[in-house]
């Protein structure tokens, strides 16, 4: 089924694609059919630079199991730090952007 | 199905081209036709929501194969260039094609192949998963088209809540105006359209005397006919592409 259920978010950072290091500016996280997971749906991830055009994208499909565990490493990981490093993760954060 | 003789010549011709589009855009397709002066019945292609791929152009060369013309339009073709899957990403991310610009597109695909000179002057649309929702869609708000074929096209039922900028009416609305016979190919296990979704869209088309014919497989659910993914279901797809093709020689034959 095309779901079309998608979530967008502005993000700054930058990924590793195929041409090397880029700065994101977009994240596009939608539940849908994928193009080369092998499974019916699944949780999809692309990091994107809209200047850049639509080749420049780090892509991800996740079963929604595995998408749920990353969910949770990402948490866990920030909350850790904050932990760790206190206010500084937030001020790493906008400097950024 | 087309009958072969092991003696018999056969050739095609299979290319891209630029064709005119919604607003008069110029916009590529891929096209196939059998070669010889025909004429030949032609058939439009609405790709899928996972973009203008490999699958569509193997297709389109299938129903050359089967002695039609066919082309298949880049309906995603405003959104820039790429690998078919980082493109329809980039559709996807964007909420998706507008309906208005696909119907455009078909609009501009069904001129071309009129125009050419060894049509028939007949033409059928053809889509699956989210082109399948394309093709009723564009069968029903374009007058002169001679068959549709709607394979497993979701959100044709779809409720208010569901509708967006780009996919403002549910297609449903339309289907009084729906000007061709249009088949239907579903499975049981889908889940969009559900079998009751594909009950509501057969009662209105009663409702409105639409010639269709539906047929719904047991054990398979969306996207059936695609053998590069888990959901491909062998004797379900064969029957299926047996029945498109005795359909639309019933109604774009000379």
């Amino acid at each position: 089924m095309c779901t079309g259920i998608v979530e967008s978010a502005k993000v700054s950072g930058s990924g590793k694609g195929p041409r090397g290091w880029f700065k994101l500016d977009e994240v596009n996280v939608s539940f849908d059919h994928p193009f080369d997971a092998s499974v019916e749906h699944s949780l999809n991830i692309d990091f994107v630079n809209h200047a850049e055009g639509p080749s420049l994208r780090i892509a991800v499909e996740l079963t929604p199991e595995s998408a749920r565990k990353l969910v949770e490493a990402i948490l866990t990981s920030l909350t850790r730090g904050e932990v760790q490093i206190g206010k500084d993760v937030t001020l790493t954060s906008q400097q950024l952007t | 199905m087309h009958q072969y003789r092991t003696d018999m010549y056969e050739g095609m011709l299979a290319e891209t081209v630029m064709m005119e589009g919604h607003r008069g855009d110029a916009i590529n397709a891929y096209f196939a036709r059998p070669l010889g002066p025909g004429p030949f019945p032609a058939v439009l292609l609405i790709h899928h929501m996972p973009g203008w791929d490999e699958w569509y152009r193997e297709i389109t060369r299938k129903f050359a194969h089967h002695g039609y013309l066919a082309t298949s339009p880049n309906i995603y073709y405003r959104f820039g260039h790429g690998s078919p899957d980082d493109v329809a990403a980039k559709v996807r991310g964007s909420g998706g094609v507008p309906d208005d610009s696909v119907v455009g597109d078909v609009e501009g695909a069904v001129g071309l192949l009129r125009s050419l000179p060894y049509s028939n002057g007949k033409v059928g649309v053809f889509g699956t998963c989210s082109g399948g929702r394309h093709a009723f869609l564009a069968a029903c708000r374009l007058k002169g088209l001679d068959a549709a074929v709607d394979c497993w096209g979701g959100n044709v039922v779809v409720p208010k809540e569901k509708l967006t900028p780009s996919q403002p009416v549910p297609p449903i609305e339309y289907t009084r105006d729906l000007s061709c016979p249009l088949l239907g190919l579903f499975g049981d296990e889908d889940q969009n359209p559900t079998l009751q979704q594909v009950a509501v869209l057969e009662q209105e088309l009663k409702k409105h005397g639409k010639a269709h014919e539906f047929h719904t497989y047991p054990k398979a659910g969306h996207g059936f006919f695609y053998y590069h993914s888990p959901s491909y279901r062998q004797e379900q797809a064969v029957d299926g592409w047996k029945k498109l093709f005795a359909f639309f020689n019933k109604y774009l034959s000379s």
